[in-house]
């Protein structure tokens, strides 16, 4: 594989951003990104954009061509790509690929997501088109109700009570109230889990994480230009897609998630790396379940382990899988495309020492990986500190 | 609005119509197009018992734009008897009602009103707790 290297990333708060639109925000993520490389504006070959909702939530279609030439950069070749929540990485794979193809040497991955200017029912209707339409969505069924049903199973098959769910989100927003770009900047307590008034049963509002507005930049390079420029870079060591039915009716096993371990391994292989080699990690955790279905099926935790692992201290700061650094999707926030590119923007700060209260201590080796869908696309990155 | 999406469900949501595989006895649901390495007559129409149990289930609080009138409302993941799982509305029962492993059975019932003057009852299937166990 043909080495690619991150050489600069930006991103927004991600918040209730009622004064700004999508253009605006992606605006500001770039420019930050292109403040920390050497690299102008009219260097760039191309544009990936990672959006999910575009057209249901900020009313806009062809976000391509929207943000180059927004960026004054019309001309240059510009695409979205969409996978719903997996939006982010599957962009940041199409930049890597357009790289390594040869057709360019310098290309932007912009991930963003405009939700706050509709209401919370347009919001969860947006959110369930990534479930299938007619045996799913139309019945009434949401995204998060579809992990709910996936919780109680567990709870079920391995005997855990709703409370042992708690340490994912508790560290999550511990980690959170450190980051100044985090949505919910505050810390929560475990003791308060169970009374948390529910969403979709037996998942409460402690433990959902909230859509909300932000864009995310990285860009991209590659070798030859990466030396030439010298400097602090991340190189790319694995990168893979893997896919899973929509509907959670038609697997076979549904407490695995079987794209996510697909693509783990698939990028594993590609770096010449084992799991035990990774440092620090940012995975898809709007729920508890979530995140322990994601350890499971990566290989990090045995089967029905992971809640016991995460209060164990598993997931901590100083734990073998530090988990939501920067808050993960319940305290930094859901930005719904644009949170694969966030992923990365926190991975590389970690790599790069950056991470101020929430650094893990040398990390060398980050994994990210986004979910659309109840694991339905999942993709991974393998990130190496150069 | 979506006449002919809801039009074309008719089968699936009225009747339970399934597909099972000619030679194996496989059935699945809902019916689906053949994948590239199935021929397209493999699998024939297949009505399901509608009989089943629960998987799991969730109470629904926070809904989409559509169904956000109905709240709360459970949905389930049955165990066809048949083999196949099956995603659904749950009705006339509550929460405390309910626990993995329980008999259900499907019925008819409205999911939705599409609203306006072109709007359209959308009427399709849900699951019961057996009222005769």
């Amino acid at each position: 594989m043909k080495n690619v290297f991150i050489i600069g990333v930006g991103a927004t708060p991600v918040g209730e951003h009622y004064p700004r639109g999508l253009v605006d925000l992606a605006l500001e993520s770039m420019r930050g990104a292109l403040k920390a490389s050497p690299f102008s504006p009219k260097d760039l070959g191309a544009l990936y954009v990672a959006n999910a909702l575009g057209e249901t939530l900020a009313g806009q279609a062809q976000l391509g061509a929207v943000l180059a030439s927004a960026a004054g950069l019309q001309g240059i070749e510009a695409v979205r790509v969409e996978a719903a929540g997996a939006s982010g990485g599957l962009a940041l794979r199409q930049g890597l690929q357009s790289i390594q193809s040869g057709a360019y040497d310098l290309v932007m991955v912009t991930g963003v997501e405009k939700a706050t200017d509709k209401f919370d029912t347009a919001i969860e209707a947006g959110q369930a088109l990534a479930l299938e339409s007619d045996s799913e969505a139309e019945l009434g069924v949401t995204l998060t109700s579809q992990w709910a049903m996936l919780m109680r199973r567990y709870m079920h098959e391995y005997g855990y009570a709703v409370e042992a769910f708690a340490p994912f989100p508790v560290n999550a927003h511990a980690n959170g109230s450190k980051n100044p770009g985090a949505l919910y900047r505050f810390p929560i307590k475990a003791d308060k889990y169970r009374s948390a008034s529910q969403i979709a049963s037996p998942l409460n509002m402690f433990d959902c994480s909230t859509l909300a507005d932000g864009a995310a930049t990285v860009i991209l390079a590659s070798e030859s230009l990466a030396h030439e420029l010298g400097g602090r870079k991340v190189r790319i060591a694995g990168s893979a897609v893997a896919t899973d039915t929509l509907a959670l009716n038609q697997r076979q096993d549904l407490l695995w998630l079987t794209a996510a371990q697909q693509s783990t391994s698939k990028a594993l292989k590609q770096a010449h790396l084992k799991l035990t080699d990774i440092n620090v990690l940012d995975i898809t955790d709007p729920h508890s379940i979530t995140a322990a279905l994601v350890l499971e099926a990566c290989g990090f935790v045995e089967r029905g382990k992971a809640p016991s692992y995460a209060a164990e201290g598993g997931i901590s700061l100083t734990g073998p899988t530090p988990l939501a650094t920067a808050g993960g999707y319940k305290s930094r926030g859901d930005v719904g495309g644009a949170t694969g590119v966030y992923q990365v923007v926190e991975v590389v700060r970690q790599l790069w020492g950056e991470a101020g209260a929430t650094q893990v201590q040398g990390a060398k080796v980050g994994f990210t990986q986004c979910l659309g869908g109840v694991g339905t696309t999942a993709v991974s990155h393998l990130l190496v500190a150069s | 609005m979506d006449y002919a999406k809801h039009w074309r469900q008719k089968a699936a949501r009225y009747r339970l119509e399934g597909q099972r595989h000619r030679t194996s006895g496989e059935v699945r649901f809902p019916p689906q197009s053949p994948t590239l390495a199935e021929d397209a007559n493999e699998w024939e129409p297949f009505n399901l018992s509608g009989q089943g149990e629960l998987y799991s289930f969730s109470v629904i609080r926070q809904a989409p734009l559509g169904y956000d009138q109905n709240t709360p409302y459970p949905v389930a993941l049955v165990k066809l008897a048949e083999g196949p799982l099956i995603t659904a509305q749950l009705t006339d029962c509550t929460e405390a009602d309910l626990s993995i492993g329980q008999p259900v059975e499907m019925v008819t019932r409205r999911l939705k009103d599409t609203g306006g003057k072109d709007g359209l009852l959308i009427y399709g299937y849900k699951f019961r707790p057996l009222l005769n166990p």
